[in-house]
């Protein structure tokens, strides 16, 4: 029994170290994001090639879910069950389209992770700086890092000079779904035709 | 003292105006409350005519511009911004930041005479702090004037009532590089280097963001409501006077948002 009990604590001070080997920091985990996009958009691959690349890593580093969940606001009370899954699959499909085409337009974007700012338990803000070239002037970036699992932390927004990219988006949402009397159906459509 | 009471009567419009469009509610500008699109129909005609006003004069002349040497459109930027300091410093005064208002005089002062006319950013190089413009209407915003209903001016582009009546302080006496040029009387500046200034000053900006607003263009599902969002919050942000990379805004909206 003794022996057991020595095991099991041992078993379990293993799976904790490896679970904080695993923990990064959210300021590292930006650096790294970044640096595999750049890598991405560096290399020698096709723009087709680089598009399912760069989806690759946004399905690995954003939470998608979360980020279609804040963008329909207060729309998203009234959604059945039917409607919610409809929907999650519809914003899937427009924002990795819509994430790998803003992106695939860069090539080597040079961007330096600077500083963090913990809020709380669940966000964390990552400052970093998209270096200036001839055409274009230095662009401060905030990156919004969902850390409530330390172990899978998860790219909830972007601000751009200011600028919150999901809010934006929130807004647009609102507007489509104003501009057709509240019918969030009319949301879907404008989605999947996005996407297609 | 007939420019400072037209100021004070618009200002007074305005507030007025704000409890008009917020349904009576008592909008402050630095709260985070939805800046109202009262005229959204005749808005999104305006952004349809500066659409295609970008399309075939402004695009085609910000690529052009792009052909200059680095140097010459940095140089140009620097000039154009210095300039903006003749209105950022008495807005500084009016929003009570005297401190900020001292560094950007000497940073005018600097730039003009040892960077020649501007065209220099010798101040950021001997350590003067980052600069941040000011507007009238930023001023009229921490003073707790709401935004009032949003607008979309035909070829200026975005704007609110009250930062329109801020545009508008500029021409009541508000600008000095206005009053220098239109008024000044002199025979060095007219009425065209100030509208040559506004003009360069569009194309500079334009020039700037050639792919940025593309890419935008492009991955939108509604264009006008992407602009109208990033416009009202850009001016928020500047008004709240928070910078990018620490000042965290909308916090509220983040509380409770699941992933499944």
């Amino acid at each position: 029994m003794k022996k057991f009990l020595v095991f099991t604590t041992f078993i379990i001070i293993i799976i904790s170290s490896i679970n904080k080997a695993y923990s990064i920091e959210a300021d590292v985990f930006i650096q790294s994001t970044v640096n595999r996009a750049a890598k991405t958009l560096g290399g020698n691959l096709t723009k087709e090639e680089r598009i399912e690349k760069l989806k690759d890593i946004a399905r690995d580093t954003v939470d998608i879910n979360a980020l279609g969940f804040y963008s329909l606001g207060v729309h998203k009370k009234g959604l059945t069950k039917d409607q919610t899954d409809e929907y999650k699959i519809a914003f899937e499909d427009y924002f990795l389209k819509s994430f790998s085409s803003r992106l695939a337009e860069y090539s080597n974007p040079e961007i330096e992770v600077n500083s963090k700012k913990v809020l709380n338990d669940s966000y964390t803000m990552v400052s970093s700086t998209l270096v200036s070239t001839d055409n274009r002037p230095e662009v401060k970036i905030v990156w919004r890092v969902y850390t409530e699992n330390p172990d899978n932390l998860l790219i909830r927004d972007l601000i751009i000079e200011g600028l919150s990219l999901a809010r934006t988006q929130k807004e647009e949402f609102s507007s489509i779904i104003q501009s057709n009397d509240g019918d969030i159906n009319a949301l879907f459509t404008t989605l999947k035709k996005f996407s297609k | 003292m007939k420019n400072i009471i037209i100021t004070f009567l618009i200002s007074i419009m305005l507030s007025s105006n704000v409890s008009a469009g917020t349904d009576g509610e008592n909008s402050l500008s630095k709260s985070n409350k939805p800046v109202k699109d009262c005229f959204e129909n005749l808005n999104r005609g305006s952004f349809a005519l500066n659409q295609g006003l970008d399309k075939i004069i402004f695009k085609p002349v910000a690529k052009a511009y792009r052909v200059l040497p680095s140097g010459v459109r940095t140089g140009t930027s620097n000039v154009l911004t210095n300039l903006s300091s003749l209105i950022t410093v008495p807005n500084n005064i009016l929003q009570g930041e005297f401190k900020t208002a001292g560094i950007n005089t000497g940073r005018f002062v600097v730039n003009t005479t040892v960077g020649i006319l501007g065209i220099f950013d010798v101040a950021e190089k001997i350590g003067f702090s980052e600069y941040e413009k000011e507007d009238y209407g930023q001023t009229l915003g921490t003073w707790g004037v709401g935004a009032g209903c949003y607008l979309v001016l035909p070829v200026l582009g975005p704007s609110t009532i009250r930062d329109m009546a801020g545009s508008f302080v500029n021409i009541l006496g508000g600008d000095p590089w206005y009053n220098t040029s239109v008024h000044g009387n002199n025979e060095y500046l007219s009425k065209s280097d100030y509208m040559l200034s506004k003009v360069v000053t569009a194309v500079d900006f334009r020039a700037k963001n050639i792919e940025t607003i593309e890419n935008l263009k492009k991955n939108s599902i509604d264009f006008y409501a992407s602009v109208r969002s990033l416009y009202l919050q850009d001016r928020q942000r500047k008004i709240r006077n928070k910078n990018p990379t620490i000042e965290i805004m909308y916090e509220g909206d983040w509380e409770e948002i699941e992933s499944n």
